[in-house]
């Protein structure tokens, strides 16, 4: 199958309008030294009956979704209204690219800025940008924003931000001479203040942690904010689960001068891991020092109000090598699909999808925690996911599981070594009461 | 196009009380206490609430005043604006796939290894490296990345060196890229014929010099013919080759940029492997190296082990993660149905057509428009204002007339080397009546600005908004709405 539009008349009178005999005179400015003398060395052309055949064996090579999963950990599977899909998956949306062209792009353009200002509203802060890859790298843009503003060279990382953000974080920084230093978390499974107090001092750029942070337990921003201001240095707030923003307090509201994260659960599937949404906000001070992309509103010439991309001068394109981030693309195929959902779910909707997912996450914790010898590892408050301590190795309980078709959460100690027998489960407002039951009663089995 | 309707924002809609989703009643018992302690939100204040219709016509009227692939030619040069197949929509969203966790353990999720592995082995063939990662999210990304992994492998050698050297012609993002991984940037000049001067070259290679970053074709759409001499030089005095594969469309069934002295370079996916641009991302930008750099790749690398797909993150040497989880995986999905659809003979024709058609382009448009250099082109063909300026008409009136015509503008403005830049790539797959329409609209407002500039500087007069006051927007921020007091 192929995708040309040509007619073999077409291409020899266009061969002959270029003044070229033949294709490859197309190519005489290449070496003929180097020039690939042969086929490339791939499968032979597929028609589309084909490749739906094939891909979908390849898709079939897929257990995954043949069990009751629990699995959470910066990806959550949540409940997508169907206009979502529907309204994303259009021509005029999918197929344009970045606005450069206001005048024939003011739909994606007033998306970016009601997206903005959806960001603004969840976060409790001034202003938001259009996107960034995902949460790691969200988080590592927000570490290199403080740096900038406080030209100051080291970050205290909570032990507790996710794993896998920790680690682009430091791929991040390693070449620019800023320093990460990390700190644990008590039995309740919040940062450790009295660590973080230790590791505070007047080279500390930002603080930043995650809430609710990997284990789930929602930290206290206040405290972390104003730890962090005492050094004046920035408290940078991570959001892995964007939906506890429907019923938590916006962390700009509790002292954070940056909040970044994952948005993916506005409405993006799993996709194994990928395409997500990287989200920031800040205070407007520091706008000239925000990476990526923003839209701003302005008007035409007859005084009608429209959208453009602003602000460009922080960027690498302009700047060069000089510029806030290298960032170019964003991702705005995934803020439009953050948008139409946090529009359809609406102000009523988005707090009552955060209080399920809480309700039910307390209602499995108890159920969970009822099982002899399973404990809640941590004391503090929780979202939609929790620990649980269990007294056998966690691949043991897993594999058990795994027989009774359920995949019970994420095991913890490769990530943490200290946490043995540790497991990660999230509940979203998807799991039913009976799907609780029908783990809780699993776990029960293969514990006794 | 809808010119009268004005579509307000979402929140200058709302009203207390509407709604578009629903949940089932909760079916557990509620804990009124929970979070005890934490401070909660009151409510969301100012967050919409409309009906479902009204979001449904909100987002297809917003998606009228876009232009868009799917409606006709797009020739932004470098960005590779090709016609985006449907059936890659269906295949990468079949819940197989759409719906696996990146946390699952690899024995669950044996089809997307799979995927991961064969997209990284085809790349591999196609670019002529040893390996690949499919993990950066974007080109800038991609970019980032192979400078991590040439600073990885010089560290490895003894010394990581100062400065990377960067063609004049080079996109934007080139020397970010190398600052974010520590480097100073260097730039060399291009020559007259819109290439790598070789001697410059020469003369700023040194043993500080890390690498040199260099995109082929260049953003002048030229080949640099000198390529491998290019490489020989930085080689000999123990530096690497990055290459920017962004305009890797050009080159595909053709060359092979491992054979031809590259030791890293990235692709986009959304330009030569169609994935769609989406209005500005997501896009994927793999990064393929050769086997001296292959210890450094990020973590973690697909293995196979007794016929099973694996991740091995036993890596000493890896720079570590650059992204969360594998890549931006429902993009690689659709980039790998692409491939198996266009076969061998199919990923050669890409070049093929994309060159035709743009030389057709450059060959129709000679002598109306100016064209810097004379040099071969490639994919892309860079014109500029020149002609037009003595009657007053700038590149941006001629972009923004195209509109009127239905066709959207070329890339402005860029390459900063050439003034007043009108840079069209065509890209393979467009008909002959396209190219034709985008060829005579050219060649209309060639004439109008002779004639009639004024409906050049007034243009466009046919969209939802005229020309919109991008000074003020920079000037006086507005960036969110905000409820009137």
């Amino acid at each position: 199958m192929s995708y040309l539009s040509l007619s073999d008349k077409d291409k020899k009178e266009m061969l002959a309008r270029t003044g070229v005999g033949a294709t490859d005179d197309l190519f005489c400015c290449i070496p003929e030294a180097v020039r690939l003398k042969r086929a490339l060395d791939l499968p032979a052309a597929q028609s589309e009956l084909e490749l739906v055949r094939t891909m979908e064996a390849i898709g079939r090579k897929n257990d995954y979704s043949r069990h009751l999963s629990f699995l959470g950990g910066g990806a959550y599977e949540h409940f997508i209204p169907t206009v979502v899909d529907y309204l994303s998956s259009r021509g005029e949306f999918v197929s344009p690219y970045t606005p450069y062209q206001p005048e024939v792009s003011q739909g994606t353009l007033q998306i970016i800025f009601e997206y903005q200002t959806l960001v603004c509203q969840l976060t409790g802060l001034d202003i938001a940008n259009a996107s960034l890859y995902d949460g790691s790298t969200g988080t590592a843009e927000a570490v290199l924003m403080a740096q900038r503003v406080t030209s100051r060279n080291k970050v205290v990382l909570a032990r507790s931000l996710h794993p896998q953000y920790r680690e682009v974080v430091r791929t991040y920084i390693k070449n620019l001479g800023v320093e990460a230093v990390e700190v644990g978390y008590g039995p309740d499974g919040r940062i450790d203040e009295d660590a973080l107090g230790r590791a505070l001092d007047d080279k500390t750029a930002a603080v930043v942690c995650q809430s609710p942070n990997f284990f789930g337990v929602v930290e206290d921003i206040q405290a972390l904010s104003d730890a962090a201001h005492g050094v004046k240095a920035l408290s940078v707030a991570i959001v892995a689960e964007a939906v506890s923003l429907g019923m938590l307090e916006a962390p700009g509201k509790r002292g954070a001068d940056i909040v970044a994260g994952e948005g993916q659960s506005l409405g993006i599937p799993l996709s194994f891991g990928g395409p997500y949404l990287g989200f920031m906000a800040c205070k407007k001070e520091f706008l000239r020092q925000m990476p990526g992309r923003v839209a701003g509103q302005t008007l035409d010439r007859e005084g009608r109000r429209g959208f453009v991309l602003t602000l460009a001068t922080r960027e690498q394109h302009i700047r060069r090598e000089r510029a806030t981030s290298n960032i170019c693309t964003n991702q705005a195929l995934c803020a439009l699909r953050a948008t139409i959902f946090m529009e359809t779910l609406g102000k009523q909707g988005l707090r009552e999808l955060a209080w399920q997912n809480a309700q039910k996450a307390a209602y499995a914790a108890d159920r969970l925690g009822a099982i002899p010898g399973v404990k809640m590892k941590f004391s503090g408050p929780v979202f939609n996911e929790f620990v649980v301590e269990l007294p056998k190795p966690w691949p043991a309980v897993d594999a058990g599981l795994r027989a009774k078709g359920i995949i019970g959460g994420y095991g913890l100690e490769p990530a943490y070594p200290e946490l043995k027998n540790a497991a990660l489960v999230a509940i979203t407002e998807l799991k039913t009461k009976d799907q609780i039951d029908r783990l809780a009663q699993a776990l029960q089995e293969v514990l006794s | 196009m809808i010119k009268e309707i004005r579509e307000p924002l979402i929140f200058e809609i709302s009203e207390s009380g509407k709604r578009a989703a629903e949940l089932p009643a909760l079916d557990v018992a509620e804990k009124k206490d929970l979070l005890a302690g934490v401070p909660l939100r009151r409510e969301l204040e100012d967050f919409p609430e409309v009906s479902e219709t009204e979001v449904t016509r909100h987002f297809t009227r917003l998606s009228q005043m876009n232009y868009c692939v799917d409606l006709g030619l797009y020739p932004l040069g470098s960005c590779t604006m090709k016609y985006n197949p449907k059936i890659n929509e269906r295949l990468s969203a079949q819940p197989a796939f759409a719906g696996s966790h990146p946390l699952a353990s690899e024995d669950l999720v044996q089809g997307n290894l799979e995927v991961l592995k064969r997209l990284e082995t085809y790349l591999c063939e196609i670019a002529g490296m040893d390996a690949f990662t499919l993990q950066p999210a974007a080109g800038a990304h991609g970019e980032l990345t192979g400078m991590m992994l040439i600073r990885a492998a010089l560290e490895a050698r003894g010394d990581a060196r100062k400065y990377v050297l960067i063609p004049d012609s080079a996109h934007g993002t080139n020397p970010s890229s190398a600052h974010i991984c520590g480097y100073s940037v260097k730039e060399i000049k291009s020559n007259d014929k819109g290439m790598v001067d070789v001697e410059a070259l020469e003369a700023a290679m040194t043993d500080e010099v890390a690498a040199l970053m260099v995109t082929n074709p260049n953003t002048l759409g030229v080949f640099e013919s000198d390529i491998c001499r290019v490489a020989e030089i930085i080689h000999a005095k123990g530096g690497l080759v990055y290459m920017d594969g962004a305009n890797m469309n050009a080159l595909t069934g053709v060359v092979r940029p491992g054979d031809m002295g590259i030791d890293v370079l990235h692709i986009n996916l959304h330009k030569t492997f169609s994935t769609p641009h989406g209005g500005g991302g997501p896009g994927s930008g793999p990064v393929g190296v050769k086997k001296e750099l292959v210890p450094f790749l990020p973590v973690p690398v697909i293995g196979e082990r007794g016929g099973r797909f694996v991740l091995d993150f036993d890596r000493p040497a890896t720079i570590g993660r650059v992204r969360g989880y594998f890549g931006n995986f429902s993009v690689i999905v659709r980039a790998l149905c692409y491939i198996l659809t266009l076969g061998p003979k199919g990923v050669r024709e890409i070049a093929e057509f994309a060159v035709l058609n743009a030389n057709y382009i450059r060959k129709s448009l000679e002598g109306e428009y100016h064209l810097k250099y004379t040099t071969p082109s490639m994919h892309e063909c860079v014109f500029s204002d020149k002609i037009q300026k003595e009657f007053g008409v700038t590149n941006l009136d001629i972009a923004k007339r195209l509109i009127d015509y239905g066709v959207h503008p070329p890339t402005m403005s860029f390459p900063l080397i050439v003034h007043g830049a009108l840079m069209i790539e065509p890209t393979e797959t467009e008909s002959r009546r396209d190219l034709d329409h985008f060829i005579d609209a050219m060649k209309a407002i060639a004439r109008e600005a002779k004639e009639n500039p004024e409906i050049l500087h007034s243009a466009p007069h046919v969209t939802y908004v005229s020309r919109l006051d991008e000074v003020a927007a920079a000037k006086f921020p507005v960036l969110r709405w905000e409820k009137k007091p």
